[in-house]
């Protein structure tokens, strides 16, 4: 789960990180009161969104005035921000950060992330923050600092020294930076992340280290223990039917293909997807029914699938292992028999029970193509696809 | 001797007396594995499907002298009851739960290396479909008759896709020695490398099938393992060759984040360390039967 950067800001001050004065807007009104709180006369309105590089894509305004700060509120609000890492239609702009705009001397990056090869938290550092750590991985790879935290004690306060020293950072400057990457462990670790990054972590003209730009991932299997940060999830930054899909409890992600997916297990969903691939066919989505494919949730299946305007067929494939094939095709049976399914469907079931499965699909009546083995089952729905379009071809003319 | 388990090993049910555990232990049960006893905190004392309840894991190991434990306890207390199997001196844990947050499994793998290493536990997943030896023993969720007793060795993330590739097996006449399920977690209790070093030394496995996906480091180290340290042919799959940068694909662990994650690198890497990687999904057993086939089990028949 992701959040946005004031709230990642408020989260980490809350552990001693140090974040320039700013606050939250959703309203042009509120963007200038919230400047005028903050003092001084010269501020900063940035655009909130899930994503990055906003600075290139004008998601970032350095404003001198009332009015600046007003007409800057103006242009980003309501409006979907295109930037480098978002869809080509970007992401919703409903919120701001208004932020007192400081003189910068040095940008650092400072970055801690799940090391999935060391099974440890891993702080990474470069004396060259304001790029993605991927660009600077690529460009100055030698000069990447690391220190891999030890779980049994957490991180100590050597490391962030080191890592302090190592960035080349006065003495004057140690204490806060050391305050700055302690915090964001201890951030890190409390609040099961799995992703918190200071990008740029700065040293202003007079002196001091503040965290100028944040951004926080969330372990999703965490949430149940973190209330604080689950209320933060922001379903305007999400694709609707993936935040629909995750209320069912089913995993859904949207693609760019025309053939809908309807698979139990990620695993096999994957390798179906790549099997429509093989076929000549393009996936429209991933999506994973789980194990208790109860009619209700097949069903839920369909309609999310269904709500795709650009999906021309239908793949069922369902192993059943705990699963009966019997009761999934009960489910498949209901859940056509309830919505409409206006696109051919193939439906391949194998497993527990997979003989008195296929009688009830075949004695159902209902057009549905069945199929025995996964390539026989990639090869129908693309065929059916393709004679589906077609006939929407032949009946244009 | 096939891998971790077979039919003599003494097999703890943690969560044994809830819908899921009752379910398993009778599946578990009617395909010969030894399921001597149950944990279940409170009900301690009690007996269910004709076996005894402790409440905890010290107790039910000196009543029972199991050394094998299967983990059904949801999410939020996983950690724990790993741990608690551990400490009692239980030497293979297989955990199906699914959702168990990953400093949870930090932190296990960490105390796990408390112990020294002859006494040190096994841990199979979380988020797996389990470990069966196929006509002798099973600790998991999976349908065992998919399994036809044989040779080859097979470890892979996804369960579904596992029992995929047990059935083409099957229906080729190819059959397993053990099944281990590793889950699709970012942090696994055991990794490829870990299980295919266990069946390069089983006298009983001839071949092995690996089935991974996007996201990690393990696919990877693992060709780099096969090429350095393996005699016996290892033949790979890397399922999510459609699957977009930067988007969870249903396992925790499936994300293509960094260099090196995408299904098609993998899957190059592993080619290039000389593995015999099946084109497709629907060709796992086919491509098994032709590298069995290729490479007869000559080191066994020398042996005879």
């Amino acid at each position: 789960m992701d959040i946005h950067e004031y709230q990642a800001k408020e989260l980490l001050s809350g552990f001693d990180v140090p974040v320039p004065r700013g606050g939250v807007a959703y309203s042009a009104e509120q963007a200038v009161y919230r400047a005028a709180e903050i003092g001084g006369d010269r501020w900063v309105v940035k655009a909130q969104i899930h994503a990055g590089a906003r600075g290139k894509a004008g998601g970032i305004r350095v404003c001198t005035s009332d009015g600046e700060v007003r007409a800057a509120a103006k242009a980003l609000l309501g409006r979907n921000l295109v930037t480098q890492q978002t869809a080509p239609e970007g992401l919703p702009v409903h919120r701001l950060l208004v932020e007192q705009a400081l003189p910068i001397e040095r940008e650092l990056y400072v970055g801690l992330v799940l090391d999935r090869r060391r099974e440890r938290i891993v702080v990474v550092a470069h004396p060259h923050g304001g790029m993605e750590i991927e660009e600077i991985a690529q460009r100055e790879p030698e000069a990447i600092l690391r220190e891999v935290v030890e779980p049994a004690v957490g991180m100590r306060p050597f490391q962030a020294r080191e890592l302090a020293f190592g960035l080349g950072l006065a003495p004057a400057q140690l204490t806060q930076a050391v305050a700055a990457i302690l915090g964001a462990y201890r951030a890190f670790r409390d609040l099961d992340a799995t992703m918190v990054e200071m990008n740029p972590l700065v040293v202003t003209k007079d002196g001091q280290v503040l965290a100028l730009d944040v951004k926080m991932s969330f372990d999703d299997n965490a949430m149940f223990r973190r209330p604080n940060v689950a209320e933060l999830r922001d379903y305007a930054q999400e694709d609707p039917r993936e935040a629909e899909a995750a209320e069912h409890g089913l995993n859904y992600v949207a693609l760019d293909g025309d053939i809908g997916c309807i698979i139990n297990g990620a695993g096999l969903a994957m390798a179906t997807m790549d099997m429509i691939k093989h076929a000549g066919g393009e996936p429209a989505n991933f999506l994973d029914i789980g194990g208790g494919a109860s009619p209700d949730r097949v069903a839920a299946a369909f309609r999310l699938v269904l709500a795709d305007r650009k999906v021309n067929a239908i793949l069922v494939n369902v192993f059943a292992g705990i699963n009966r094939c019997d009761w999934v095709a009960q489910g498949v049976v209901q859940a056509v028999r309830e919505i409409a399914v206006p696109v051919p469907l193939v439906v391949r079931l194998a497993g527990t029970n997979v003989q008195e499965g296929r009688r009830i699909l075949g004695e159902s009546g209902l057009p549905i193509i069945t199929a025995d083995a996964l390539a026989d089952a990639a090869d129908r729905v693309v065929a059916a696809r393709n004679r589906a379009l077609a006939e929407q071809a032949t009946m244009r003319h | 001797m096939s891998i971790l388990l077979d039919e003599k090993t003494p097999v703890l049910i943690q969560g044994f007396t809830g819908d899921k555990g009752t379910f398993h232990a009778k599946e578990m049960i009617a395909y010969g594995t030894d399921v001597v006893g149950g944990v279940t905190p409170g009900k301690g004392g009690t007996t269910h499907l004709g076996r005894p309840v402790f409440n905890t894991v010290k107790e039910a190991v000196s009543a029972t002298g199991a050394t094998a434990s299967l983990l059904l306890v949801p999410a939020p207390y996983c950690a724990d009851a790993i741990m608690e199997a551990a400490d009692a001196g239980i030497q293979l844990v297989v955990t199906i739960t699914d959702g168990v947050p990953a400093q949870d499994m930090m932190t296990v793998k960490r105390y796990l290396w408390r112990y020294a290493k002859e006494r040190r536990t096994r841990l199979i997943g979380p988020n797996c479909a389990g470990v069966i030896s196929a006509g002798k023993a099973m600790m998991g969720i999976m349908p065992g008759h998919i399994y036809k007793r044989g040779r080859v060795g097979v470890v892979t993330r996804s369960g579904t896709l596992g029992y995929e590739a047990a059935s083409q097996m099957s229906a080729l006449d190819v059959g397993i020695s053990t099944s281990v399920g590793i889950g699709g977690d970012p942090i696994n209790g055991s990794s490829f490398v870990d299980m295919l070093a266990l069946f390069e030394q089983d006298p009983e496995t001839d071949a092995v099938m690996m089935i991974g996906e996007i996201g990690g480091p393990q696919e990877a180290d693992a060709a780099t393992f096969v090429k350095q340290q393996m005699k016996k042919p290892v033949i790979g799959y890397v399922a999510g060759l459609t699957a977009p940068k930067g988007r969870r694909m249903g396992h925790a662990g499936a994300i293509i984040s960094a260099f090196g994650d995408t299904a098609a690198e993998k899957a190059e890497i592993m080619r290039s360390a000389g593995l015999i990687v099946a084109p497709s999904p629907s060709e796992l057993g086919a491509t098994v039967a032709q590298a069995v086939a290729k490479d007869p089990p000559r080191r066994a028949m020398a042996k005879r």
